[in-house]
């Protein structure tokens, strides 16, 4: 008696140059772990409108890049109790090039997975002596905006064996979960139905190479683990909290998924 | 007995007889995912139904589906078959199986259950993002779904 309305994928057909000269890869072929579900893997740029797309296409016209200057403005401002800025340690921010595109990873020493945010607090409770920053502060969306932007262009490559093997898998798992009263997975609806419209919502694949993401209808930057809160919650679920070990697990596992897309620094999304 | 007394006695049976005729959501019988009678007993209102089927907090079918008469709500979903003609395919009897647990129809189906209290994985207090304590009420009042089926019955082609 099935009756099932068959995806087809629909992604803008465009290319993403940034000022006229940086190409950023936007539509890759999906990572060997993935090919058994989907062939091409594509930004969510691609699913954007017009407009929205070409805001990202001018960083004059990208509302993202403010906070990626007020992310260099807290790099260079002392806090804590050693009253040291990130630059007395790290000199520019030109220092956590390529950062982003390997990120989250697993850290050798701890065993722990750690994202951007995570080495953040790390160095600022432990070695600025000041109070962590919130998960999704605006010091913290600001100084993750200016690293990412280090990265601009690098192909995501986020390792998925050995130590990063078994965190890996509890994303995975999640990402097919189906939570809520809705009892939807993330699979349903950015494997299953991406290029379909949910509403007025046209589904991406979800993926995460272009966070933090200038959100049009926030008006402010939003970060990965924001969007998983937000995307689990509606559901009708229990979601989980921004810093929660299980949604660094996932978005270990959904970083993996844009294995092969670039970086897109701030991207803008509706 | 006292004026009061007989406004809670009114009031218990009100609410009594309505716990007698409403199948709860944990009561009720699928048959090949079809639920032969109606859960109140009371007939569906299609156009109650109309309203349910088009409000994001009740039924939102025109999220995931297309219908040609409720054209004068905007943004219909493309990820599910188009409802037009429903009746012509399948049984008010389906059709209500199909409203209130599409799963029981469809297995593994991406609709979710309307008529539906648990269990579930992480169950939410509605779109809060904090736990809810199961049984969750349903997504739709028994009637709702009666209602909706009235409305679907109305779609023939
Ligand atoms: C009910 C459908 C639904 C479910 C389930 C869902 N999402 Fe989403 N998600 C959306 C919609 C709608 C958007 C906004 C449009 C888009 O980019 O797809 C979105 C956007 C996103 C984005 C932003 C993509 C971008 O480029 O801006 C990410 C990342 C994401 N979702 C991840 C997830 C993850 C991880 C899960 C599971 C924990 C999940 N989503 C579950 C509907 C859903
Ligand atoms: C007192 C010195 C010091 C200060 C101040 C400092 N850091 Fe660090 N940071 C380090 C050291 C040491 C490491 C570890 C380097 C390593 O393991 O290779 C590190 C690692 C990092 C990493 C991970 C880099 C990588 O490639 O593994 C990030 C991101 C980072 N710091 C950001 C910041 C930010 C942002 C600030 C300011 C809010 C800051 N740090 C302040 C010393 C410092
Ligand atoms: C999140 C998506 C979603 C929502 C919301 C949704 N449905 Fe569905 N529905 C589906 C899908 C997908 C199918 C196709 C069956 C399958 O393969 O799972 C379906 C199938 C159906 C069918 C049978 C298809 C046919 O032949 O016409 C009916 C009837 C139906 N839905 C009615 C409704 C009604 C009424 C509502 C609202 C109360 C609703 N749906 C809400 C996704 C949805």
């Amino acid at each position: 008696l099935a009756v099932t309305g068959m995806a087809s994928a629909d992604p803008v057909d465009d290319e993403l140059i940034i000022d006229g000269d940086l190409k950023i890869v936007t539509q890759a072929p999906a990572p060997e772990h993935l090919q058994d579900v989907m062939d091409t893997i594509w930004s969510g740029w691609h699913f954007r409108e017009d407009d929205t797309r070409a805001m990202q296409m001018d960083d004059f016209d990208n509302p993202g890049m403010i906070f990626v200057d007020r992310g260099l403005d807290r790099w260079n401002a002392s806090m804590g109790t050693e009253d040291k800025s990130c630059a007395s340690c790290h000199e520019g921010p030109e220092s956590m090039k390529g950062l982003r595109a390997v990120t989250p990873r697993v850290d050798e020493a701890t065993g722990k997975v750690m994202s951007i945010e995570d080495y953040v607090n790390d160095c600022v409770t432990t070695r600025m002596g000041a109070e962590a920053l919130g998960m999704t502060s605006a010091p913290m969306k600001d100084l993750l905006a200016l690293i990412s932007m280090q990265s601009r262009g690098e192909i995501v490559n986020v390792a998925i064996d050995g130590p990063a093997a078994p965190f890996w898998e509890q994303g995975k798992e999640m990402y097919y979960t189906r939570y809520g009263q809705l009892e939807m997975s993330c699979a349903n609806c950015h494997e299953d139905n991406y290029g379909l419209n949910i509403r007025s919502d046209h589904l991406s694949q979800g993926q995460i190479n272009g966070f933090p993401v200038y959100r049009l209808k926030d008006a402010g930057l939003v970060t990965a683990r924001q969007r998983f809160v937000g995307c689990v919650r509606d559901t009708r679920a229990e979601t989980f909290g921004s810093g929660s070990d299980e949604f660094k697990a996932l978005e270990l596992y959904v970083a993996s998924r844009g294995n092969g897309l670039a970086v897109e620094g701030v991207s803008v999304r509706h | 007995m006292t004026i009061k007394g007989i406004l809670a006695f009114a009031a218990m049976g009100f609410a009594g007889s309505l716990a007698m005729a409403e199948v709860a959501p944990e009561n009720v019988a699928y048959t090949d995912g079809a639920i032969e009678t109606s859960l109140t007993g009371t007939p569906g209102d299609p156009v109650a139904g109309e309203k349910a089927m088009t409000t994001a907090s009740l039924g939102n079918c025109v999220a995931c589906h297309s219908v040609t008469a409720l054209e004068a709500y905007p943004f219909h979903g493309t990820i599910a078959p188009p409802l037009d003609g429903a009746p012509d395919r399948w049984s008010e009897a389906e059709l209500r199986g199909i409203v209130a647990n599409a799963k029981m129809m469809f297995d593994g189906s991406f609709m979710p259950a309307f008529y539906k209290s648990g269990p579930y994985v992480r169950p939410g207090d509605a779109y809060t993002g904090k736990a809810g304590t199961e049984p969750l009420p349903p997504i739709l009042s028994a009637q709702q779904v009666e209602d909706i089926v009235a409305y679907l019955m109305t779609l023939k082609e």
